[in-house]
């Protein structure tokens, strides 16, 4: 044969093409084995650098006919890639496939049914029931094995089919196979569909756990993997059983492969999760710590997945890596990715018996190459800082030696933890802000500038020159960005407060240069407050401006119970490399609910409210207008508006990927979040009035009634019947004392009602600051008395709580997902349904019309996920109230989760919402 | 689990592909890895990025990226290891040499081997040894049908390292202790912290199925046979921190009585990893090194190694490398023994010692000469001293082998040989 193309390179490269393609045509039908297999050598090379070859398959197909194992491979791989593109041709392959799933070499067979199994085309699928079948029995342990993976490809292509024709039980089945690799496939298989159909579960039999058990011993690495991950979603029956199981696996920690290791922990901290006994956890978690620092020596990938590990089981066994913190000192080598992970663990394992060393490390990591990881050394002294009260002055000593060097980043970094440190310990270490000031010209990053600014303000007093310090700044003020703008308003103010007499034109030029000359909506707004507070209050202004600040706190362990427990669930898996529940970046990720936090209904509040009403009706107060919570709210203006003040902006471990949104925000928050302002919604429903008093026991009186929510302001819309033959003038209306202080603002205006009449009126209700808060539940006790009765009549009524809701209880996403994780257990509901029609949208504006707010969404494959939130004041506090509501696809019935820290109130506030829903 | 194994070029063209579920396609994945990672650098800051719902995990070789990507929460230690147990493999199969030239050339053995060690995304058997026995470059021509059964069993069987049946005229097992010893000294000449991370390597050439056992003056061991009454020599004891075991290891004995028995692969393999941090010997210490920043344009240099140990033995290729600021022009340097130069591309003075006796000394002097430079230079940031080296015969930790037994029906008398070598793994001084 000859070769046309050689002369003519590149000239007609289409008929070029044409020629090479009819070559290896011709090669392929040649009666020469060999020339045949390098004919699909050579089309495959064609294929692999993306050149369509596809015009071949016929006559590629044709070359499967052979007993050469090679060949034939090379044939399947050729199938397998084209197979989708060209389903009829495929099925020219079938036969084939059929007559090697019987050909006596069992290789062969094996490669036919994982080749089969590959090839998604629906009709092949038919074919491909039958041989693999026969492949479960196969009396070859390869086959076998190989069957078990082809049910999991089944299953992927025809969920129902692989139900239907029994292969799931097929591959129970091959859990009890004599050869563990079978066995490890098995399990494997099944694990994984178990885990995308709600289907099929994984429940295992303690028999089943015990040949599982054997099997790991037997089988390859990566089966040691798949058995240990699959005993890791186990629920042992006791403790004995949980015991049992940590032995078998304590052996595995000393593989030489890593995921063999992590698989094995994983196993062990949920076992211990049934163990009591003291010492045996002890003794499982000393066993544990040796084999998680020989991980160090491991490559660099596997180091780093171990470390993102290692920062979580810290946070749950503290003391399990106590004494190696030396284990974690970064090495000079070290790719910058091990580097701040082994920073992150530095910081939570530092105590202060180790904290002289420890700090010597990170000084010597500020003077790196790698800014990032400078920075987040300098910041690493800062977080210790804050953690042990007893190095703070250690920490401060080094971070001023850092801001010595005058290396421009670092200085910034560390007057940004400085700041940090002034709000964990208060008027402690104002001695070296004259280092700091020494060094305020080198600052020219936003943050830095913001935190001295903070500092100097939050000092003005005890700094001399406050107000020459303030002013370089406040000559490029127009230069700077909004952050450090708000905090010199802010600073300016502050010191105003403290100096009146010499900075009056200070505060002056500044609040101008807020209002009139900024564009800046939020710092116009805070100019104008203070200066309207400034005109109106001075006095007040100073409480407000100077308050005294929450203390920060100590945030190395920054994973909510919850979220971690849940990542403890997942330990080895990307989960736990990114710190984030996997059904926040796998796409059809189906919730199990081994994986989800454990919900465990807490009981309702008993509601034993049979208070004998008589004996406090002289305790009854009189009506007063309450100033409400004015104070509270005016002390935390600061807080509002000192910027700074909001949870200092230290890194958290999940910095290391600042493209990585840690809790899946993305995915999570629709980007229409502030649907909020739609609550002009026609949909809002007001409170159905029930009846409170029957007429037999109201001596003729019949009243039906509700606490609503007008605009902000608190009635009871009652509305009375005289079922009497007699007048009824001179309505008065007492309440007992309720834990919520509700009480009436003003007289019962209610005419006189005659005989059959029936009047609406609106009782004005106001919270006062005395109640008896030591029951907590939502029931009004009320007497009412007109002079025609003998006596008062009372009723009682369970008012709906969201009528509390404050109307600024809208939580951000990030706040949301704070409170979710800081939050104890949820309590949940059953399905509850709502309105028929409903969708969510109105379900959305009726919770808005009642002050409970939509902060994001969240849909996976089964369900719709609601998340909301409110807030209340209760005994001078407030409370926030965060709700989940979960809507499986395609009902109107959903799960109500309530979440607040005091969950005597769950229970109320969920059959309250539940039945705004359905009225 | 993995969706698709991708071995890329530095530039991040496909070398070889091989797709495992349908819920990927290898040439968007090629060209998103080219985008967002390699383009975004993200490749030198972390192993691991999840674009959009794809999940990717790399390692680097060679100038080559393999990857393996996933769209589902899987185990990423997992994977990680496999990829490099792909390298293993193709090593193995390449003559130890894995690159892109090697791999365009063995394409179509490449496939196969992709074929063969993993099925939907899930790793099968990935022993180098078992697989040339089913996939051969040549073709499997002339294999009985009984034969092939047999290695088949071996693929999936409960000892899946090793074949039957094989038959050496001389039985020998050649054991090497490799310890590398992890040294960071502070400025001050401190220990900061040091441990040593230990191979067993075996080479094992020995017919039909032999059972090992195999014995160390470890501590827990020794105490373990006191228990049982068989201790006999009095040895000196050293702690081990940690072990990890080929795979070929009764986990369960050793975790019952520190007994580390095995049937062995054949051929090479690494036995066990031990991690040792109690009464480390570092063999060299530098005796307090100065590296003084004179003036702007100038540093001297004086720094004196020593070698702690037994001055029969003697330390093989001891390099020391001192750091120099990347505007260094010139270097002069004094060295009583060795060859000392200064390499701009490592930016440090490499100072060679080919043989370096127990017990003795040698020092450097230089004096640096730096290219003053208008710009205000950003602080040095003075990086450690590193130093590498070997010492035979000697193991920084102490560590002894006591005996190895092999067991086999036949009865045959095993040839062993033993070597120790200590060598640096991250030896550090800081500066």
């Amino acid at each position: 044969m000859s070769t046309p193309a050689k002369g003519a390179p590149g000239f007609f490269s289409s008929q070029n093409k044409r020629s090479e393609i009819n070559e290896w045509r011709l090669m392929l039908s040649n009666e020469k084995e060999g020339v045949r297999k390098d004919a699909v050598k050579k089309v495959i090379a064609a294929m692999t650098v993306g050149k369509d070859v596809q015009m071949l398959f016929s006559d590629v197909v044709k070359c499967v006919q052979t007993n050469n194992i090679e060949l034939k491979k090379l044939v399947y791989l050729y199938i397998m890639n084209y197979a989708k593109t060209q389903p009829d041709l495929a099925i020219l392959a079938v036969n084939t496939f059929e007559k090697d799933a019987t050909h006596p070499n069992p290789l062969i067979r094996g490669l036919a049914v994982r080749t089969m199994g590959c090839i998604r085309v629906g009709k092949i699928v038919e074919y491909l029931a039958d041989p693999l079948r026969r492949a479960i029995k196969d009396k070859d342990p390869y086959v076998r094995k190989t069957s078990a993976v082809a049910i999991a490809k089944l299953f992927d292509i025809d969920k129902q089919m692989a139900i239907e024709q029994g292969f799931i039980e097929s591959l129970h089945e091959l859990l009890t196979d004599p050869n563990p690799m079978v066995v490890a496939n098995a399990v494997k298989a099944l694990s994984e569909i178990a885990e995308n159909s709600e289907q099929v579960t994984l429940d295992f039999t303690p028999d089943i756990i015990r040949t599982l058990g054997a099997a790991l011993n037997e089988c390859t690495e990566w089966g040691q993997v798949f058995i240990l991950d699959a005993l890791s979603t186990y629920n042992p029956r006791d403790e004995k059983e949980a015991l049992e199981i940590s032995d078998r696996v304590v052996p595995r920690l000393q593989h030489a492969n890593s995921a063999v290791v992590l698989s094995s922990v994983k196993v062990i901290l949920r076992m211990m999760r049934w163990v009591g006994n003291a010492d045996e956890v002890k003794n499982l978690s000393k066993k544990m710590s040796a084999p998680l620092v020989t991980l160090l020596s491991s490559e660099p990938e596997i180091q780093y997945v171990a470390l993102r590990n290692i920062d979580l089981i810290v946070q749950r066994r503290p003391g399990i890596l106590a004494k190696d913190i030396k284990m974690f000192f970064c090495k000079y080598n070290d790719p910058i990715y091990v580097k701040l992970e082994k920073l992150e663990i530095m910081i939570k394992l530092a105590s202060e018996r180790n904290i002289d060393t420890v700090l010597l490390e990170f000084k010597e990591y500020a003077t790196e190459v790698d800014v990032e990881f400078v920075r987040r050394s300098v910041r690493a002294i800062g977080r210790c800082a804050i953690k042990l009260e007893r190095a703070a002055q250690k920490c401060i000593d080094v971070l001023l030696d850092l801001i010595l060097t005058k290396v421009n980043y670092v200085v910034q970094e560390a007057i940004i933890v400085i700041k940090d440190i002034f709000r964990r310990y208060p008027n402690r270490y104002e001695k070296i802000i004259g280092t700091l000031c020494a060094n305020l010209e080198t600052l020219d990053e936003p943050e830095a500038k913001a935190s001295m600014i903070w500092i100097i303000g939050e000092y003005a007093g005890n700094i001399e020159n406050a107000d020459e310090l303030l002013e370089i700044f406040v000559e490029t003020f127009h230069d700077e960005t909004p952050q450090v703008q708000l905090q010199l308003l802010t600073a300016t103010m502050k010191l105003f407060l403290r100096r009146p007499e010499v900075t009056q034109d200070l505060v002056k030029q500044v609040l101008k240069l807020c209002t009139d000359e900024s564009e800046n909506p939020d710092l116009r707004d805070r100019g104008y407050v203070y200066w309207r507070l400034l005109l109106s209050d001075p006095a007040a202004a100073k409480n407000i401006v100077l308050a005294e600040k929450p203390v920060i706190s100590d945030d190395t362990s920054t994973l909510p119970k919850n979220i971690l427990d849940d990542l403890i669930n997942h330990i080895a898996t990307l989960s736990s490399v990114y710190h984030k529940s996997p059904e926040l970046f796998v796409s059809d990720y189906k919730k199990k609910s081994s994986t989800l936090p454990n919900r465990s209904p807490s009981p309702p509040p008993s509601q034993s409210n049979q208070d004998v009403f008589g004996t406090s009706q002289q305790q009854l107060p009189p009506p007063t207008t309450t100033t409400n919570k004015s104070t509270d709210l005016l002390g935390g203006l600061d807080e509002l508006l000192g910027g700074i003040t909001t949870t200092a902006p230290i890194p958290t471990s999940r910095q290391s990927h600042p493209s990585d949104d840690p809790f899946g925000l993305d995915s999570m928050m629709m980007p229409d979040s502030n649907y909020q302002q739609s609550s002009s919604s026609p949909m809002v429903k007001s409170i159905p009035k029930n009846l409170l008093l029957s007429a037999q026991k109201g001596q003729g009186l019949e009243i039906y009634g509700a606490v609503v929510n007008q605009q902000g302001s608190i009635k009871y819309s009652l509305s009375l019947s005289n079922q009497s033959q007699q007048t009824l003038t001179g309505f008065a209306v007492k309440f007992n004392q309720n834990c919520w202080g509700l009480a009436p603002t003003g007289p019962l205006n209610c005419p006189a009602l005659y005989p059959g009449q029936t009047e609406n009126v609106m009782l004005p209700l106001g919270r006062q600051s005395q109640a008896n808060t030591t029951k907590k539940n939502n029931i009004l006790q009320v007497a009412i008395k007109t002079p025609q009765f003998p006596q008062p009549v009372y009723f009682q009524d369970k008012f709906n709580m969201t009528v509390l809701f404050e109307n600024h209880g809208k939580l951000g996403e990030q706040d949301f997902l704070n409170a979710w994780g800081s939050l104890p257990d949820e309590l949940a509901t059953e399905l509850v349904p709502t309105q028929p029609g409903w969708n969510k949208e109105d379900v959305r504006g009726v919770l808005a019309g009642h002050n409970v707010f939509y902060v994001a969404n969240h849909s996976d494959q089964t369900a719709v996920n609601y998340y909301y939130s409110a807030k209340f004041v209760f005994d001078g506090q407030e409370y926030v109230v965060v709700m989940e509501l979960m809507f499986p696809n395609g009902s109107n019935r959903f799960n109500l989760s309530v979440k607040i820290a005091d969950m005597t109130f769950a229970a109320v506030i969920s059959e309250n919402i539940s039945s705004l829903l359905l009225q | 689990m993995i969706s698709a194994v991708l071995i890329l070029n530095a530039r991040g063209h496909v070398l070889i592909s091989r797709a495992y579920r349908d819920d990927v396609d290898p040439r968007s994945i090629a060209s998103a890895f080219r985008s967002q990672i390699i383009a975004t650098k993200v490749s030198d800051r972390s192993p691991v990025k999840t674009v959009g719902s794809v999940s990717f995990m790399f390692v680097r070789y060679e100038e080559m990226f393999l990857l393996a990507v996933t769209k589902l929460n899987s185990n990423a230690s997992l994977v990680f290891e496999f990829l490099y147990k792909l390298i293993e493999i193709l090593k193995a199969y390449f003559d130890g040499k894995l690159t892109e030239e090697s791999l365009r050339e063995n394409f179509s053995l490449v496939y196969e081997l992709l074929d063969e060690i993993v099925d939907f995304g899930y790793p099968q058997n990935c022993e180098a040894q078992v697989l040339k026995s089913i996939i051969t470059q040549g073709g499997m021509k002339d294999v009985k049908p009984h034969e092939l059964s047999q290695r088949l069993k071996e693929m999936t069987g409960a000892v899946s390292w090793r074949k039957d049946g094989l038959k050496y005229r001389k039985n020998e097992v050649f054991l090497d202790v490799v310890e590398s010893v992890n040294m960071l000294m502070s400025a001050k000449g401190s220990v900061l912290s040091s441990d040593v991370s230990g191979k067993i390597l075996m080479k094992c050439y020995l017919s039909g199925m032999p059972e090992c056992k195999f014995g160390l003056n470890d501590k827990l061991m020794l105490a373990a046979e006191k228990r049982k009454g068989s201790g006999r020599k009095s040895y000196k004891e050293i702690d081990i921190d940690d072990t990890n075991f080929h795979q070929c290891v009764k986990l369960g004995n050793y975790e019952q009585d520190r007994t580390i028995s095995f049937t062995p692969p054949d051929g090479e393999f690494e036995l066990m990893r031990y991690r040792i941090t109690d009464n480390i010997v570092p063999p060299f210490r530098l005796l307090s090194p100065i590296v003084r920043e004179v003036s702007k344009t100038r540093l001297e240099v004086q720094v004196t190694v020593r070698s702690v140990f037994n001055n029969r033995l003697f330390g093989k290729n001891v390099v020391v490398k001192i750091p120099c600021p990347k505007n260094t022009a010139k270097c002069k340097i004094h060295v009583a023994s060795g060859k000392a130069k200064y390499k701009a591309e490592t930016s440090a003075m490499h100072w060679s010692i080919k043989r370096f006796p127990g017990d003795t000394e040698f020092s450097l002097s230089a004096e640096v000469e730096l290219i003053s430079s208008t710009l205000e230079a950003k602080k040095w940031s003075r990086p450690p001293i590193s130093l590498e080296f070997q010492v035979p015969m000697f193991t920084a930790s102490g560590l002894h082998v006591r005996f190895l037994k092999v067991y086999e029906k036949s009865n045959y008398q095993a040839i062993k040989w033993v070597r120790y070598v200590t060598q640096a793994g991250s030896y550090e001084n800081r500066i």
